[in-house]
């Protein structure tokens, strides 16, 4: 079997395709591990009607801030938008976004069992609460629990420190954070980096993401990354 | 009720003296937020963070900043010897999953079961956010909650039932205020310290729930004092 190749010219052409109406997930927290360079070719691109799960939403203008800017999103799921989210905040309160909120371990937990071919799974996060209401309650050894769904997407867009040809990926300090985990959990998986290098260069021992999980690398722009 | 209630520096001072040595703790926002500073020389304590750090050390130095090593509230950190990085579901199995010793959290009320309402305000205009305060507060071994004790209207905190939106039910442990330390117990709470000048009877008073205290009530006691 032939090697497909996954290295994309540009951003732009590794977006080319993105439809109206696809469900992505984004990667970072914190400012760190956002795939930027990817947000900003989805905004030159022009999808419309989009799904958003990613923990935020956006700080100003910047990470997912300028897809709400430009109104390109329509559904989001998320842990946290955050008060920094203008333009999020102005079209939620103007009843122009449909919001699910997610404790943010369930979030990731949701996304890993979705890769992992888990369907649904019982979780004691937020028994009791408006989290737990109109989902399916269980007792087990004595404690209460409440049914979670995993959560998939068309797409996830993920920033990582180093990848090599094959897509095989490492990343850099707290800039890991939900990036592995939306890897394996989306259609296809698109990942910015600061540096590509050749197969066989990276330890495999050291590598957080298999190249099995990634479909297109894309060399990222900016200083952030060495 | 002229007498001065602790600051909030205070209320984190006496927080730190519940870590024991060894401990891996997870601090969220507000008042625990300052606590790290009050851990004293003699105690190790690991800190987690959710975004993906076990290990975390102080504040980075002006000009030492790493935008890809920050703490759950953006802030550029360090990594202590012996530190970690993994990612956030790693990080929430060890909430979830019952591994962290003790979490600290702020909290808008506590319930006289151990209820603890801390994401929303009813009516605030926005989305709100829960981040991961309720992973957090139902996997602690030991979950604090550090708050003032009366609400800005003046209204209790530690109420009979919340009326805010639930962060997880039976949950707390200790409620550590600018006027006691509080104990939730399957009897009820009961009033450990005293803020000093306070009596138990003036705490019982700005407390919706009845409290069990005896008959000498000690004052909260401070590393700085």
């Amino acid at each position: 079997m032939t090697s497909k190749e996954k290295v994309y010219p540009t951003i732009d052409a590794a977006v080319a395709d993105i439809p109206d109406g696809a469900t992505i997930m984004f990667g970072g927290f914190g400012g760190a591990g956002f795939p930027n360079n990817l947000i900003q070719g989805l905004a030159r691109q022009g999808a419309r009607n989009l799904g958003v799960i990613s923990n935020n939403c956006g700080t100003g203008e910047g990470e997912l801030g300028l897809l709400f800017k430009n109104r390109q999103i329509s559904r989001v799921i998320a842990a946290f938008p955050g008060p920094g989210a203008k333009y999020f905040q102005e079209q939620f309160d103007a009843g122009e976004i449909e919001l699910e909120l997610v404790p943010q371990g369930i979030l990731c937990e949701r996304m890993r069992a979705f890769g992992a071919g888990i369907p649904a799974f019982f979780s004691p996060v937020g028994v009791g609460t408006e989290i737990g209401r109109g989902k399916e309650e269980r007792v087990i050894r004595g404690k209460r629990y409440i049914l979670e769904q995993a959560l998939g997407a068309d797409y996830a867009f993920v920033r990582a420190y180093r990848a090599d040809r094959m897509g095989n990926l490492v990343y850099r300090k707290a800039a890991r954070n939900f990036n592995p985990i939306m890897a394996t959990a989306a259609k296809s998986t698109i990942v910015e980096v600061g540096q590509i290098v050749a197969t066989g260069s990276l330890d495999p021992e050291t590598i957080v993401t298999p190249s099995i999980f990634i479909d297109r690398i894309v060399q990222a722009e900016g200083k952030r990354y060495v | 009720m002229s007498k001065a209630r602790l600051t909030r520096e205070q209320i984190a001072e006496r927080a730190a003296m519940e870590l024991p040595d060894g401990a891996y703790v997870n601090l969220g926002w507000g008042i625990p937020n300052l606590i790290a500073a009050y851990v004293p020389p003699e105690v190790t304590v690991h800190f987690h963070s959710e975004n993906g750090i076990l290990g975390m050390g102080p504040r980075a130095k002006a000009g030492e900043e790493d935008f890809d090593l920050v703490d759950a509230m953006k802030v550029p950190v360090t990594l202590l010897p012996g530190g970690s990085y993994f990612s956030q579901d790693d990080a929430h199995v060890m909430t979830r999953g019952g591994h962290l010793d003790i979490c600290i959290l702020g909290g808008l009320q506590v319930s006289e079961r151990g209820d603890l309402a801390n994401w929303r305000v009813p009516g605030a205009k926005g989305a709100g956010g829960i981040g991961g305060a309720m992973d957090i507060s139902v996997g602690a071994q030991k979950l604090i909650v550090t708050m003032e004790h009366s609400a800005k209207d003046g209204s209790p905190k530690i109420v009979t039932t919340c009326s805010y939106p639930l962060t997880a039910i039976d949950c707390v442990d200790t409620i550590i205020t600018d006027l006691a330390v509080i104990d939730v117990t399957p009897d009820g709470l009961v009033l450990r310290e005293v803020a000093p000048g306070f009596t138990p009877e003036e705490v019982q008073e700005l407390t919706e729930p009845k409290l069990r205290y005896s008959a000498k009530v000690p004052e909260m006691r401070l590393q700085r004092r």
